[in-house]
């Protein structure tokens, strides 16, 4: 882009853990500035994928450019240049706010001249003005998250990764930081962010769709829920779900079938009719209100995308 | 370099400082331990309850009975009249030791034979048998000694047998005092155990609180974060030593004639061997559990093949090969040497270079072990 070369650029990065491959030939490109959502269940390699960018763990093949350095390389320079804060918000509970502060600034060796007016930053980022000298342990988890970022970003990394750093914070909270998060962005940081929350993803500029060690799909939030279903959704209610989707399943004319709550999201082959689903029911017997139509939402993608593997050419 | 070892250190002391049970954790279970070893450690056998069986009723055998709670070694509980009755005490640990003096014996000793007696010891616990045994044959020795003296002295008769006595001079503790040999090794043993457990638990609970990671993921270098970790409990264990060693000294008058100079640089050996020990713990322990059972394991036998209590020239000898890797043993060397005898590093050179060895190893290899990632 603009012949910026991207923040991050992984290629076939790769981690096996014995047998079990945890990462598949991952390829990933970021550009400066950009806010990426990495999406997926759990175990679906996004804490493994993040960690091998971070030079915690050592791909088993492939590699990554990360703010200009390999990973596999230079990890300790990569290490210098960016941040990270994992979902355990890592700080010391018997430190005050400022002694965390201190100490992760000395641990990148931000100078001296500098420190105090990046601790009272991150001060003011994280709500905490007027509380320097509380224990980190007495703050509610909303502050220790938008504490352990600032202490991620004192030292300016370019590239910053974060794993689930919203996972167990009450909503108004996790509002607050993605409105920090694209601050920090619109100063031209780069940042991964992972989450398991789908609202979440709308929040991202592009977002990564990761199932079992495989990337599946990346694209904006808008061009994936525009591509990729090729078929009519709709939705339905029926009284008894778990037949009714053990009867939509591989029904002539119904592409997928899944259960989103209390309701059915029925993907339809081109050319099929909605009306065709309710005598199928009542066929086994079930019930269900009148299909509707609805715009997919990324779950749905995600849904669909997940259960095409492993041929995710196709698309 | 420094900044970061600086911040590292800092946070450790305020980690601790905010600790309120610290103090109490450090120091506390030294001192009790001490004060139980001071007291409480000892082979000295005394008072051991004695049932008596005398079937000759003579004046001899009055006087030999006289003998023994005479010397305050053994203390007669039970005076009986047949074995029966000897055997039941015995068995419900009323007596640990019986004498049996049978009939005839002033006879036999006053025409010149030889007069058995027979002493029976509970061997459940085979120290305590073998030095009340020792006891009596001493206390019998005596006896004879009188007895004949006694004789002579009635009948008039010229000295005649030649007796050999001997005359015991145990150097260094001249009174074969235990808590002299038991205090300067307790050191070894209370600093080892304090230092390794401390190091291992204080990197498995970063592990587990996931700043381990975060500091990881920093450009911080292995030597950095290994110095910034463990200099706080080279610095904790040099004080449990000094404080241990000055309690020994003041409250327990067991003397320290060596130079505190020698013993602080073996301290510092040892010290820095049990850091490796507890890095090298740390680095095969996910959790605290781990850690905790890992220490638990390792810890006893340490203090067994250490010379603290059982010499280790009488373990069979593949044992013993096993002693050379167990810093415990050298420091145990160096702590009684300071302080009983106050040789310096001429004598105790190998010593010295056994444990510069081991720490050098245990630090190195767990350097090498401790990467900065995960897996």
């Amino acid at each position: 882009m603009n012949g910026v070369p991207p923040a991050v650029q992984a290629r076939g990065l790769t981690k096996r853990f014995g047998e079990f491959i945890a990462v598949d030939a991952l390829d990933l490109e970021i550009a400066k500035g950009e806010v990426v959502g990495f999406i997926g269940p759990n175990g679906a390699g996004k804490s493994t994928t993040i960690r091998m960018l971070c030079g915690l763990l050592r791909p088993s093949a492939g590699t990554a450019i990360v703010a200009g350095y390999d990973i596999v390389r230079e990890p300790e320079t990569v290490r210098a240049h960016i941040g990270y804060m994992s979902q355990k918000f890592s700080l010391y509970g018997d430190l005050t706010v400022a002694e965390n502060l201190r100490f992760f600034g000395g641990l990148y060796r931000v100078p001296r001249a500098e420190l105090k007016e990046r601790m009272a930053f991150a001060v003011t980022m994280a709500g905490l003005t007027g509380r320097e000298d509380a224990l980190v342990r007495t703050l509610a988890g909303g502050w220790k998250q938008r504490l352990a970022l600032g202490c991620a970003i004192l030292h300016r990394p370019p590239v910053l990764f974060l794993d689930e750093p919203t996972s167990g914070v009450e909503p108004e909270a996790r509002r607050r930081f993605w409105d920090l998060i694209h601050s920090l962005a619109a100063d031209g940081v780069t940042i991964l962010v992972s989450t398991h929350y789908m609202d979440e993803a709308e929040y991202c500029n592009r977002i990564a769709l990761i199932a079992a060690g495989h990337l599946i799909a990346i694209g904006s939030p808008g061009e994936l829920k525009r591509r990729d279903l090729g078929g009519a959704l709709v939705e339905l209610e029926s009284p008894q779900p778990g037949a009714a989707l053990a009867a939509l399943h591989g029904a002539p004319g119904v592409v997928e079938a899944a259960i989103f709550g209390d309701r059915l999201h029925v993907l339809l082959a081109p050319g099929t009719d909605a009306a065709a689903l309710a005598p199928l029911l009542a066929a086994h017997g079930l019930t269900a209100t009148p299909p509707k139509p609805i715009i997919p939402s990324l779950e749905d993608v995600f849904v669909r995308l997940v259960s095409r593997k492993p041929a995710p050419e196709a698309a | 370099m420094f900044e970061r070892i600086r911040v590292m250190l800092m946070k450790e002391f305020l980690e601790l400082k905010r600790d309120p049970w610290a103090i109490f954790r450090l120091v506390a279970p030294l001192v009790i331990q001490l004060f139980i070893y001071g007291y409480a450690a000892t082979f000295t056998v005394n008072h051991v309850s004695t049932v008596v069986l005398d079937l000759d009723h003579s004046q001899a055998s009055r006087d030999l009975v006289s003998h023994f709670p005479a010397t305050g070694r053994f203390e007669i509980v039970d005076n009986v009249t047949d074995q029966r009755q000897l055997n039941r005490d015995i068995d419900t640990g009323t007596a640990v030791a019986g004498i049996i003096i049978h009939a005839e014996f002033e006879r036999r000793l006053l025409n010149g034979q030889t007069a058995p007696l027979e002493v029976v010891v509970d061997g459940t616990n085979s120290n305590t048998a073998l030095i009340a045994l020792g006891y009596v044959s001493q206390i019998v020795t005596v006896f004879q000694a009188d007895y004949a003296n006694a004789l002579r002295a009635s009948s008039g008769a010229a000295p005649g047998t030649v007796s050999v006595s001997l005359q015991e001079r145990p150097w260094f503790n001249a009174g074969l005092e235990d808590r002299w040999f038991f205090i300067p090794g307790v050191i070894g043993t209370l600093a080892l155990m304090q230092v390794v457990s401390l190091t291992a638990f204080a990197v498995v609970r970063e592990r587990e609180m996931g700043t381990l990671e975060q500091i990881m993921v920093s450009p911080i270098s292995r030597v950095e974060f290994i110095l910034g970790k463990t200099v706080p409990f080279f610095i904790i264990g040099l004080v449990d030593v000094a404080l241990v060693t000055g309690l020994g000294a003041v409250w327990f008058h067991v003397p320290f004639v060596g130079s505190p100079f020698v013993l602080l640089f073996g301290s510092s050996l040892f010290l820095l061997a049990a850091i490796g020990l507890g890095l090298l713990l740390s680095t095969a322990s996910r959790t605290q559990q781990q850690a905790f059972a890992l220490n638990f394991f390792l810890v006893n036998p340490f203090f067994i093949l250490s010379g603290f209590a059982f010499p280790i020239s009488a373990m069979p000898e593949a044992l013993q090969w096993f002693t050379f890797i167990n810093p415990l043993r050298y420091f145990i060397v160096i702590l009684r040497a300071v302080f009983l005898k106050g040789v310096g590093f001429a004598v105790l050179w190998p010593d010295f270079l056994g444990l510069a060895l081991l720490a050098s190893i245990m630090l190195g290899v767990s350097v090498l072990r401790f990467q900065k990632s995960l897996d």
